[in-house]
């Protein structure tokens, strides 16, 4: 068993815009290539050509149809990483300490020199967001780009997470929850929240912008009558509109 | 607790970043390439590049697995088995380039029409076009034609420019924004960027499309209408508005044809005797040219019993078929939503419209204290494009958006330099033959009436894909989608060797693919090909390579010189001209080499006017080198960067440009001035600062032509009129088709028993064929069920997972189905291009794009059922109509494989290792 901070000084993590993820997946292969170049093992692909491919990923998009009873079905996209949850089961369950959170920013790690790869983490977390190296067997999960987030070797505007910095719809925002005037916290504070399984008890960080309500203009409005129903009437209408006009 | 793990937090990122235009699809993003030991190690997008602004989508991301994919092809090939076979043998570029010009350099001297050369996702068509002319065939086109020519002829004819290249929505005003039939893909990462600009500022989006996927997912209203009437839809928006009285008066007369004085007899131009069009001066009441300074046009002028254009519309628009009422049920969407669409469009852009201080003049003399503009914009693609009826669904969509006053206004939809021009100065297609010589012209343009078709003495077809014939008149990308068929059966006339670039035409990109793949294989009473020789050109190993004789192999995008230019597809902002380069920031670890080079080559041996010097011998070493030496007329040449004294787009190209453009990220930009960023076609200081970029030689001035003339005179010419006539078989779909005002006609019918519509779509992870050899993308995509919608699932009894049997007047295919709610009641849909060949794309034979994937395509003729002399095609530009198609569906069982099944083609490349794990600083990229 590993235990897990009492309290983290930060609470880094992601808001993710539901209304404006348009499900392009640039998150999930910037996601890819960074994380096969930088933190631990790199991100393996088992039959990366053939019948079962089975690549690892810190990030995936899901996508679900939400079918509304008097109105048109929708398609939402879900983007899923660690949530760096503040009650993170996949720390506690940990036989060798591999999995750990970090007290100066709340970020969910694994140190891969320690995981023997039993999958336990895997099993307790209650949103998937841990897989199995298929080629190195080490457990692989997100890192909130730990390596690039303090970096000095990138230019400051780049010390984001890289699948924040190449999402085309600026769906994805990074910063800290512990600061109330912190961007992702005002986010969340002017646009609401989805709550992600709150009866488990994991205080996730990452926090999920519910998408706006869809398909509004449906009847017609009575502020814009008709002018005219004929080619003749139109004609007057516009006639006396031109010489109004001068 | 263990909070104490060593991390090293700040990580030596790469060696070194190489900045170039990404070529994982078409929409040339800016990149920085990571480099760690001399490979690529990250790939990221260039915060300064002007399309994409730093971010960069999956594609993009993905590219070190397509820079590294074991589908590379890697030396030159030549077959030594049955074509299709995919028996090929490595050989030498000194073999390789004299078998081509064995091959070609007889038909130049005798008949150079007999090659056929046609180029696919080809980034460098004013190059190979140059190539093609010098030459002298007039067979020579790009995938346009097949693509979303009619999207780029209608806003060309219409208004000087057209939607993606040539213009965008004003992202940082627009408050309503209005897609209309945008696959996935199109124009990935500046639509993406802009939906969350105007989803951030609290604008709303509204997608047109049967399918709610991507774009259409986060739209915040979904117009789930039926394939094929988008027009109709367009047409019942126009006519609400108009009966609102919410249309803008003041900018039609100014800007557009509309005032302008129809001849009730010819229903041509009144005009004056310098050929001017004629309008009615509202001060003066007299009719006088349309450019005379200071006047302000009639939109109400009467003039000797001529009327104007306007009038004309009016009547047309207020027709009662185009009543909401009247196309509900047709476009699947009530009355009552199309009238409250409209009303909103309405409200946003008279009620809530923009102004900018800014003074701008007209060509007119006109000054204006500010620059008014009516927040709604619109884009649309393919999904409108690509039916039959296309043209005048694209031509109903600009005529919306300029009634509304909506164009080259702030929070409209704005040009990209070169763009605004009018049609009229485009070049006209050439198609004038002299044996060893080049053709006449350009091969590729704008026709303006019916003395510009590439006809023969005889009236057939001077082009092997009758593009510019009466058959399909506007044709401005040719019809690359009849070529084989064409030539295969010899009509109109026979050619020696096929010769293409970059084009799957033996799998995604042709129609019919399993006919296709049998006219490439087709043998006459002789033993002999009859299409005798086909030359192919591809970096990996598609398809397409196993039906090709010889093989040039191409290098990926990291290993080669590019240039996107302005003479060509650039990439342009609103606010600023600009073009790009590739260069290699690797090279390649095979016998491969940039095609563009290769044909560098090939037209020095082939003895071609401007790939030769005077005395013989190659002009331009490689591609690189043309680049930079080659100029299209004084002053002006592929790349615009550093020309001049002053950078000003014009003038002597500096001996290191290409190095200039390395130096700056891979792009060269520059700037349109505020006072000329917008009402660019009529605002002096653009026209000024074009001329100084090179844009065009002289001030361009031009009205939006609402009334389109050219399409009248075609008419004329089908109700008898004039010395150009069409055959009677076509005058009455001329007559039908070409109205000078846009309407819409159904495109789609079919016989009762395909009541089906069936679509295709590129997701956006992938681009056409070559996502599918990614190893990464291809977890993302690599499987294509035919997406049906609840009510047709309930009604087969059919559960995800089960198999249909799809069948269409041209063919049948048997392919796995899943459930979506969100799509038309009436249209079925899959991916396209992930269903692959067996032997193809060093994928193993057990993939599941090569068992369970399929394509449409079998079910889709390149003739027109009613009529098979003419190519399913739109009749106006012969646009490739692949969205008319109908289907059936029928339950098929449980089945191990799609269907058809083609045997497996032997692969030129060796097989793919089985797993990948790359890490380039450990030395363990694999």
């Amino acid at each position: 068993m590993t235990c897990l901070p009492q309290t983290t000084k930060k609470k880094l993590g992601l808001a993710i815009d539901l209304d404006t993820c348009v499900g392009c997946h640039a998150c999930v292969i910037s996601c890819k290539g960074w994380n096969t170049e930088n933190y631990g093992e790199p991100l393996g692909d088992a039959d990366a050509y053939g019948k079962m491919p089975n690549g690892a990923f810190l990030n995936r998009v899901h996508s679900y149809e939400v079918e509304k009873p008097d109105g048109f079905a929708q398609l939402a996209h879900f983007p899923k990483s660690c949530l760096h949850c503040e009650d993170a089961p996949c720390v506690t369950v940990c036989p060798t300490g591999a999995s750990f959170k970090r007290v100066d920013d709340g970020i969910v790690l694994v140190n891969e020199s320690d995981c023997m790869g039993c999958g336990l983490c895997a099993w307790a977390c209650p949103y998937g967001a841990r897989e199995m190296d298929p080629i190195a067997n080490v457990m692989k999960k997100c890192t909130l780009c730990v390596d690039r987030i303090y970096n000095e070797n990138l230019p400051e505007i780049d010390r984001i997470p890289s699948c924040v910095r190449t999402c085309p719809s600026g769906a994805r925002h990074f910063g800290d929850f512990a600061d109330p005037n912190s961007n992702v916290s005002k986010l969340v504070a002017e646009r609401g929240e989805i709550a992600l399984m709150p009866e488990q008890g994991t205080k996730p960080v990452n926090r999920y912008l519910p998408p706006r309500p869809k398909d509004q203009i449906s009847k017609p409005s009575v502020t814009a009558p008709d002018v005219a129903e004929t080619p003749d009437g139109f004609f007057n209408w516009l006639d006396k509109t031109l010489e109004r006009l001068g | 607790m263990k909070d104490e793990h060593k991390i090293d937090t700040s990580p030596k990122v790469s060696d070194e970043i190489r900045q170039t235009t990404c070529y994982m699809c078409a929409c040339r993003c800016g990149i920085n390439v990571h480099m760690k030991n001399g490979q690529v190690a990250y790939i990221e997008g260039n915060r300064d590049h002007p399309v994409n602004k730093g971010v960069l989508c999956a594609k993009g991301s993905a590219g070190i697995m397509q820079v590294t994919a074991p589908s590379r092809l890697r030396a030159p090939l030549k077959r030594v088995g049955p074509r299709g076979s995919g028996e090929f043998v490595e050989i030498t570029w000194d073999e390789a380039l004299h078998t081509a010009t064995d091959w070609m350099a007889p038909l130049r001297e005798t008949a150079p029409e007999k090659l056929a050369f046609f180029t696919g996702r080809d980034q460098s068509q004013s190059f190979t076009s140059l190539w093609a002319q010098m030459f002298g065939t007039p067979n020579y086109a790009a995938h346009g034609g097949f693509c979303s020519v009619n999207m780029a002829t209608a806003g060309i004819y219409t208004m000087g420019g057209a939607f993606w290249e040539f213009g965008q929505p004003d992202w940082d005003h627009t408050k309503l924004f209005m897609l209309f039939g945008v696959a996935e893909d199109h124009d990935s990462n500046p639509i993406k960027m802009g939906i969350g600009k105007i989803k951030s500022r609290g604008g709303r989006v509204i997608g047109v499309n049967p399918i709610r996927t991507g774009y259409n997912a986060v739209a915040d209203e979904w117009v789930g209408i039926t394939p094929g009437t988008d027009g109709l839809f367009i047409l019942a928006l126009i006519q609400s508005l108009i009966k609102m009285g919410k249309i803008d008066f003041d900018y039609l007369a100014r800007f557009t044809n509309a005032p302008i004085l129809i001849d009730p007899e010819t229903g041509l131009f009144m005009r004056d005797s310098d050929g001017k069009p004629l309008v009615i001066d509202r001060a003066t009441g007299n009719a006088t040219a349309f450019d005379t300074k200071g006047i302000i046009p009639d939109l109400r002028g009467h003039h000797k019993g001529a009327d104007t254009a306007f009038t004309a519309m009016i009547h047309h628009f207020m027709d009662p078929a185009n009543a909401p009422e009247a196309v509900a049920n047709r476009c699947g969407v009530s009355a009552e939503r199309i009238t409250a669409l409209a009303n909103e469009i309405a409200r946003v852009a008279f009620d809530e419209e923009v102004r900018l201080d800014q003074e701008w003049t007209d060509f007119r003399g006109h000054t204006y204290p500010q620059m008014v503009g009516r927040p709604v914009s619109f884009h649309a693609m393919r999904g409108i494009s690509a039916h039959a009826n296309g043209f005048q669904t694209c031509r109903a969509l600009h005529t919306l958006q300029i009634l509304l006053g909506a164009v080259e206004t702030p929070g409209g939809f704005r040009f990209k330099p070169p763009y605004p021009k009018p049609s009229s100065i485009h070049p006209k297609p050439h198609c004038g033959v002299t044996p060893g010589k080049p053709l006449d012209g350009p091969h590729l343009g704008f026709v303006h009436g019916p003395e510009d078709l590439c006809l023969r003495p005889d009236g057939s077809a001077a082009r092997i894909d009758k593009a510019f014939t009466w058959e399909n008149p506007m044709s401005a990308h040719g019809m690359m989608h009849m070529v084989i068929a064409n030539a295969h059966a010899g009509d109109p006339y026979k050619i020696d060797t096929l010769f293409l670039y970059m084009a799957n035409m033996a799998w995604n990109s042709s129609m019919n693919t399993a006919e296709t793949i049998k006219m490439l294989t087709d043998q006459d009473e002789n033993g002999e090909y009859v299409i005798p020789r086909i030359i192919y050109s591809d970096a990996y190993s598609s398809e397409m390579v196993a039906y090709a004789d010889l093989i040039l192999p191409d290098t990926t995008y990291l290993e080669r010189h590019d240039c996107i230019s302005l003479l060509d597809r650039p990439i342009c902002e609103a606010d600023a001209a600009a073009d790009a380069i590739r260069w290699p920031v690797i090279e390649p670890d095979r016998d491969v080499r940039g095609f563009q080079s290769v044909l560098i080559d090939l037209g020095a041996r082939l003895n071609l006017p401007n790939f030769v010097n005077e005395d013989g011998s190659q002009k331009y070493a490689d591609y690189a080198d043309y680049i930079t030496r080659h100029e299209r007329k004084p002053g002006i040449g592929p790349l615009a960067g550093w020309r001049g004294d002053n950078d000003t787009g014009r003038g002597a190209a500096p001996e290191d440009q290409i190095q200039r453009y390395i130096d700056n990220g891979g792009f060269w930009i520059k700037h349109v001035p505020e006072a000329a960023q917008y009402f660019k076609p009529w605002n002096n200081a653009y026209q000024d600062w074009a001329v100084e970029t090179g844009l065009y030689d002289a001030a361009q001035p031009y009205l939006f032509q609402l009334y389109l003339e050219p399409l009248q005179k075609f008419r004329r010419a089908a109700q008898g009129h004039g010395e150009h006539q069409p055959p009677d078989h076509l005058r009455d779909q001329i007559i039908s088709t070409m109205n000078p005002l846009p309407i819409w006609y159904d495109s789609t019918a079919a016989p009762e028993d395909f009541p089906i519509h069936a679509l295709t779509q590129r997701p956006m992870a992938m681009y056409h064929s070559w996502g599918t050899q990614n190893a990464w993308l291809r977890q993302i995509h690599g499987v294509n069920p035919l997406y049906l919608p609840t009510k047709l699932m309930q009604k087969f009894g059919f559960r995800d997972g089960d198999w249909a049997r799809v069948t269409s007047q041209n063919g049948e295919i048997t392919v796995p189905v899943a459930e979506m709610a969100a799509l038309n009641e009436n249209t079925v849909w899959t991916w396209n291009a992930i269903g692959k060949r067996k032997g193809a794309w060093a994928l193993d034979e057990t993939a599941p794009e090569a068992t369970k994937g399929f394509l449409l395509n079998h079910l889709i003729s390149e003739h027109r059922h009613s009529d098979p002399s003419l190519s399913n095609s739109d009749p106006i530009t012969g646009q490739a109509a692949w969205f008319d198609l109908r289907v059936n569906i029928a339950p098929a069982g449980p089945q191990s494989e799609s269907a058809p099944v083609f045997a497996p083609l032997k692969s030129p490349v060796p097989v793919a290792p089985k797993n990948r794990q790359r890490m380039t600083s450990k030395g363990q990229a694999s």
